[in-house]
């Protein structure tokens, strides 16, 4: 893989007088100078409301913006742009099949089936269901390692019309095995939904290979803008469902007592979209695809085995998770002092690192951990940065006096 | 601002053995508090009879922050008035967020003056002395 942090400005500054050494990807990943340009581009030559506007600069919005879209079917291997619908973020994405799927094909009694690794996102919306329309919700459960239980996979996919989990977890960095899952939720004839938010930035992702039938990301978690995401669906299913929110764009025909709904993908997108979030999205693509995903997913492992062999030299370092499958997130406690003590420990060495529950306080119950710190690492890291970690994580140790300094 | 200033010897001193832990039972006066954005947790409860804090402790998670502020909260306010310890909070609160002299009383608590350059942490300060804000308004919920 080509040399790619100096293309990051953002880390080449100093934090506390410290180089900035930033392991908080899998909140937020940076971006790029083209990203960053595409940004500046886009507001210089061709701002304008898409798909109305008969004049040329809301041609070249339009032109720009399903391009976008184009971009980012054939980055996950979508049959077809129609089947990739712009929303704000891997939330709304799941959010849009509780509404859209789920109002329209769940009942009182039918079971929805998630894991306990998943994200707030991927819990709440479907408890919310379950209160709402009377649904039961199963979770596969999670071995001590980090990857999912599926021995009783088949029993508890009894029923079941959905099945939504976790591509890759955001604390434990477990990569799930989606074709084996979502091959025996069809053989039951449920519905998969994928929540790919953390995968993007590190893999290849085929969403054809994996065989689900909806995924959702979020479009900043891969050098791209926040306020963007992508949900993808299999053409028939976005056709079946109702739409999640109404408004312009997304109706054929309106009148007082009636309304058609457009086809996807604008059915889905009511509203003036994030235009300049998409068409920067589209950028984002455009510089992975340049780095190349099968150069960083190596690299992203070449950085991952590296912090496995670095970590355990920590004394009272307790990594969470060590699944064979597994993707450069380190969740981890050093005995004796708080996560949130070690962040700001760390920041002043430089360091960003996030602290907490990572959004998924069931998981933390599950490991014995209510909060964990988390180094996350991204293809513009570089292995002294891990070094770094350590050296910091060893300094912290000796303020708070666990060594003689 | 260096490490030892926040993470100063008493702080650590109270977080690695902290004052007041444990339950009251039969207290008159309990609650359960989180920072839902970290996920610290405290169960404070507080015996007060006849307006005094006879007794009181606590169960938490947190950092050492957290923790070395809920050690120093309950050594203050045993033993005195709940008008006192009222008192002391409002105090407490303005110290760590826009920086007014402290009370006498919770001498001990400069020791967290830090925390006040962190905004992200602040919240872990304010924790124990928000279960405390929750005890005084159930005893004078009860007493009234």
């Amino acid at each position: 893989m080509r040399a790619v942090r100096h293309e990051f400005p953002i880390l080449q500054q100093t934090v506390h007088d410290k180089p900035l050494v930033y392991l908080d990807n899998a909140a937020t990943s940076q971006k790029p100078q083209a990203v960053i340009d595409a940004f500046d581009t886009y507001y210089r030559t061709m701002n304008a409301n898409v798909h109305r506007g008969i004049h040329a600069l809301s041609e070249a919005a339009t032109d720009a913006y399903e391009a976008s879209r184009r971009k980012l079917a054939a980055f996950i291997h979508a049959r077809q742009p129609e089947e990739v619908i712009f929303t704000r973020n891997t939330t709304e994405g799941i959010n849009l099949v509780a509404h859209g799927w789920g109002r329209k094909f769940l009942k009182a009694g039918d079971v929805v089936l998630l894991t306990v690794m998943e994200h707030h996102s991927n819990l709440v919306p479907w408890q919310m269901l379950r209160d709402q329309l009377g649904i039961e919700i199963r979770y596969i459960p999670v071995n001590d390692d980090g990857t999912l239980d599926l021995s009783d996979l088949d029993r508890l996919l009894a029923g079941v019309k959905l099945v939504s989990f976790v591509h890759s977890s955001n604390v434990l960095g477990t990569i799930n095995p989606v074709r084996t899952i979502a091959d025996a939720a069809h053989a039951v004839g449920a519905v998969v939904l994928v929540d790919g938010a953390q995968a993007l930035m590190h893999m290849p992702v085929d969403v054809q290979a994996l065989g689900c039938d909806f995924y959702a990301f979020s479009g900043h978690k891969m050098c791209g803008p926040t306020g963007i995401g992508i949900f993808w669906g299999r053409l028939e299913l976005l056709k079946a469902m109702n739409p999640f929110l109404g408004g312009g764009d997304m109706i054929e025909r309106v009148q007082l007592d009636s309304v058609t709904y457009a086809e996807p993908p604008a059915k889905f997108e009511a509203g003036t979209p994030a235009i300049s979030e998409a068409i920067v999205l589209g950028a984002a693509v455009d510089y992975l695809n340049s780095v190349g995903m099968d150069n960083i997913a190596a690299y992203d492992q070449q950085l991952t085995d590296y912090a496995l062999e670095r970590l355990p030299s920590v004394p009272g370092l307790r990594l969470l998770g060590s699944a064979p499958e597994r993707g450069a997130v380190f969740a981890f406690t050093l005995e004796g002092i708080h996560a949130h003590d070690l962040s700001t420990l760390l920041d002043e060495q430089g360091i960003a690192i996030r602290a907490g529950h990572h959004c998924a306080q069931p998981l933390g119950k599950r490991m014995g951990v209510p909060a964990s710190a988390r180094a996350s690492l991204a293809f513009y890291n570089e292995t002294h940065e891990i070094d770094t970690l350590i050296d910091a994580l060893m300094h912290a140790r000796e303020v708070f006096g666990y060594v003689r300094s | 601002m260096s490490a030892h200033d926040l993470y100063r010897e008493v702080i650590l001193a109270h977080a690695q053995a902290p004052h007041n832990t444990g339950a009251l039972p039969d207290a008159c006066c309990k609650t359960h508090r989180d920072n839902p954005t970290c996920g610290d947790a405290i169960d404070l409860h507080a015996d007060i009879h006849d307006g005094v804090i006879v007794d009181i402790r606590y169960e938490s998670a947190g950092c050492a922050i957290s923790t070395a502020s809920a050690s120093m909260m309950t050594d203050a306010v045993k033993g005195i008035s709940s008008v006192e310890a009222a008192q002391l909070l409002a105090n407490f609160r303005a110290f760590i967020t826009t920086g007014d002299a402290l009370d006498p009383a919770l001498e001990e608590l400069e020791a967290l003056e830090g925390v006040r350059q962190l905004p992200a942490r602040v919240k872990c300060a304010l924790l124990a002395w928000r279960a405390l804000e929750d005890v005084l308004a159930e005893e004078r919920t009860e007493g009234s």
